[in-house]
């Protein structure tokens, strides 16, 4: 059986990833599961400098999902190298290195900085976090924007691109276009909906942000829709995240046309999902008598 | 820290809205320190995905207990949870407070409400006994008195409506004790953000040294969401910790007071 996938020239052993934001640096959740397992560890966005985050609360639960509105708080490139590094390098799974800027020439910088550290599987391109005033989602909302930061992240770096997309848009196509046209090498499909909750005895808003990002398996089917939308248009690999807990999901996400899956909010819960989901995902294979995994990708029946 | 299917003993009313639940869970209980809580995945919540954070009250050999309060829509249905059930438990978690070495202080704790159940471990742990002054807004609110004397601690309580003990606020007599002098003394605090702000003030005008556990709004429970920060003042400014992982318990002299919620 062939469970294997690749991204650019980055190959991974399973297709099941760990949603950056949600699996901290690896490390915090060694204890409870074997990294080495999973296709790929995707950390916590990392920009050039230290970032502070938004004032709390920050998370707030809602009817099969979350909201959030973290706001991006990390250690910057230079902390992120020293402190969490050598433990992701040590790991025989690539670790996948979510980057974002303020700037077009920031996103670049850091794709440059982590090109030169080393042992990065791939870089993982944040133009679509809704929770940061500057940066983010701006550059995820506009495909001429969006282009440019793909263009210099490419220049900057011969690490596998993946571009994350932001689903805040009325077509998810031409923002796929766009990023594959400049190279990106493969897409990552879909960051958290903008969505907000009120407390309705203090008539407050839940987060201290106000609005925030909506995650888990309320999201799911329209993560399914923007990935099938995608699938269409573009030829580069698909890694399909939004709401997945089980393997069916993430067997629902392939049929799309993922060629990869991440799991998100679930780790926050189970933190065993990942694992669960490369089991039961070889269970159904096997059960459908397919030797290779490819072949589930967009195999979606329309009659 | 482990992850494990763990089943209820017991899952009882205690007083009014709080339970004591007590599972059978050997590896947790016996890795607890005081001041760690455990993350518990409740089933009967399904469309409520998130675990709940709970303070470990006892550790015994193969058993922790919890005491809580129904607050919300998972302590409501954990409530309803029996004997036999099973349930999801990742502990012990977060970093705890300090048991005073031998012939060092002696503790003062200063509890509001079920915050004195997060204390119970270290009063057990502590070779010198001290003073618990525990405060609730009525008789109802002030749990696991019996316990702490039982141990040999001196418990000193105060109710908002004078249900019972002192009326007023738990500080009233923390003041009063502070005030009557005596040396080598520490705070530790557990309860409202409120109290634990008046306790990190008094602290500050007697000059003694306090740990203070926070409560905090939690989603992971093991430091990857960054959800359950509290600002904490560094060589170079601030920045946000998190309660689940260098917390619950800090000094209270770290916390940026002006801006903790």
């Amino acid at each position: 059986m062939n469970l294997s996938v690749s991204i650019g020239k980055l190959t991974l052993q399973n297709p099941v990833m760990v949603a950056s934001g949600t699996f901290g640096y690896g490390a915090e959740y060694a204890r409870l599961l074997d990294l080495n397992q999973l296709g790929a560890v995707v950390v916590k966005g990392i920009r050039l400098t230290p970032v502070r985050g938004n004032p709390t609360p920050r998370t707030a639960e809602v009817t099969s999902g979350m909201l959030n509105a973290i706001g991006l708080q990390g250690p910057g490139v230079d902390g992120f190298i020293e402190k969490y590094w050598p433990f992701l390098k040590s790991l025989r799974v690539p670790a996948v290195i979510n980057i974002w800027g303020t700037t077009v020439e920031e996103y670049a910088e850091v794709a440059r900085r982590f090109d030169a550290v080393g042992g990065v599987g791939a870089l993982e391109l944040n133009v679509s976090c809704p929770n940061i005033k500057e940066g983010g989602a701006q550059f995820g909302t506009d495909p001429k924007l969006l282009a440019a930061v793909v263009a210099a992240c490419r220049k900057a770096t011969t690490l596998p691109l993946i571009t994350k997309l932001s689903p805040n848009v009325t077509s998810i196509v031409p923002y796929a276009l766009a990023a594959e046209a400049e190279g990106s090498d493969a897409l990552s499909i879909t960051n958290s909906f903008p969505a907000m909750a009120i407390d309705i005895e203090s008539r407050r808003p839940k987060l201290a942000n106000v609005t925030g990002g909506l995650t888990g398996p309320c999201i799911k089917p329209i993560a399914i829709k923007l990935i099938w939308d995608a699938r269409r248009a573009v030829k580069i690999p698909i890694i399909g995240m939004g709401g997945i807990q089980s393997a069916a999901d993430a067997v629902e996400f392939m049929l799309a046309g993922a060629n990869a899956v991440a799991v998100g909010t679930a780790n926050f819960y189970e933190p065993q999902t990942a694992l669960a989901v490369i089991a039961g995902i070889r269970d159904y294979l096997q059960w459908h008598n397919i030797e290779n995994i490819h072949d589930l990708v967009g195999a979606v029946r329309l009659s | 820290m482990v992850e494990q299917t763990v089943q209820i003993i017991s899952n009882e009313r205690d007083t009014d809205a709080y339970f004591q639940l007590t599972l059978q869970a050997p590896e947790i209980a016996r890795a607890t320190q005081p001041g760690q809580f455990m993350h518990l995945r409740i089933p009967p919540l399904r469309e409520a995905l998130l675990r709940r954070p709970f303070s470990i009250f006892q550790a015994n050999g193969e058993t922790v207990a919890v005491l809580y309060k129904t607050v919300g829509k998972g302590t409501n249905a954990l409530a309803k949870m029996r004997a036999g059930e099973e349930l999801s438990a990742i502990g012990p978690l977060g970093h705890g407070f300090t048991v005073p070495a031998g012939g060092g202080e002696t503790p003062l704790l200063v509890a509001g409400g079920y915050g004195m159940a997060a204390m119970y471990l270290l009063a057990e742990r502590s070779p010198q006994k001290g003073i618990v002054f525990v405060g609730g807004r009525q008789r109802v609110d002030i749990l696991c008195e019996a316990e702490f004397r039982k141990i040999g601690w001196e418990v000193r309580a105060t109710t908002e409506d004078g249900s019972y003990g002192e009326k007023g606020l738990v500080t009233q007599p923390l003041v009063a004790e502070l005030k009557r002098g005596g040396r080598n003394r520490k705070l530790f605090a557990c309860g409202p953000t409120a109290m634990l702000k008046a306790v990190a003030k008094i602290a500050e005008e007697f000059q003694v040294p306090a740990e203070i556990s926070t409560d905090e709004h939690m989603c992971c429970g093991v430091g990857v969401c960054l959800t359950c920060v509290v600002p904490i003042k560094t060589a170079s400014g601030w920045e946000y910790q998190r309660t689940c992982t260098e917390g619950p318990v800090f000094d209270s002299r770290n916390v940026l007071w002006e801006i903790a919620k």
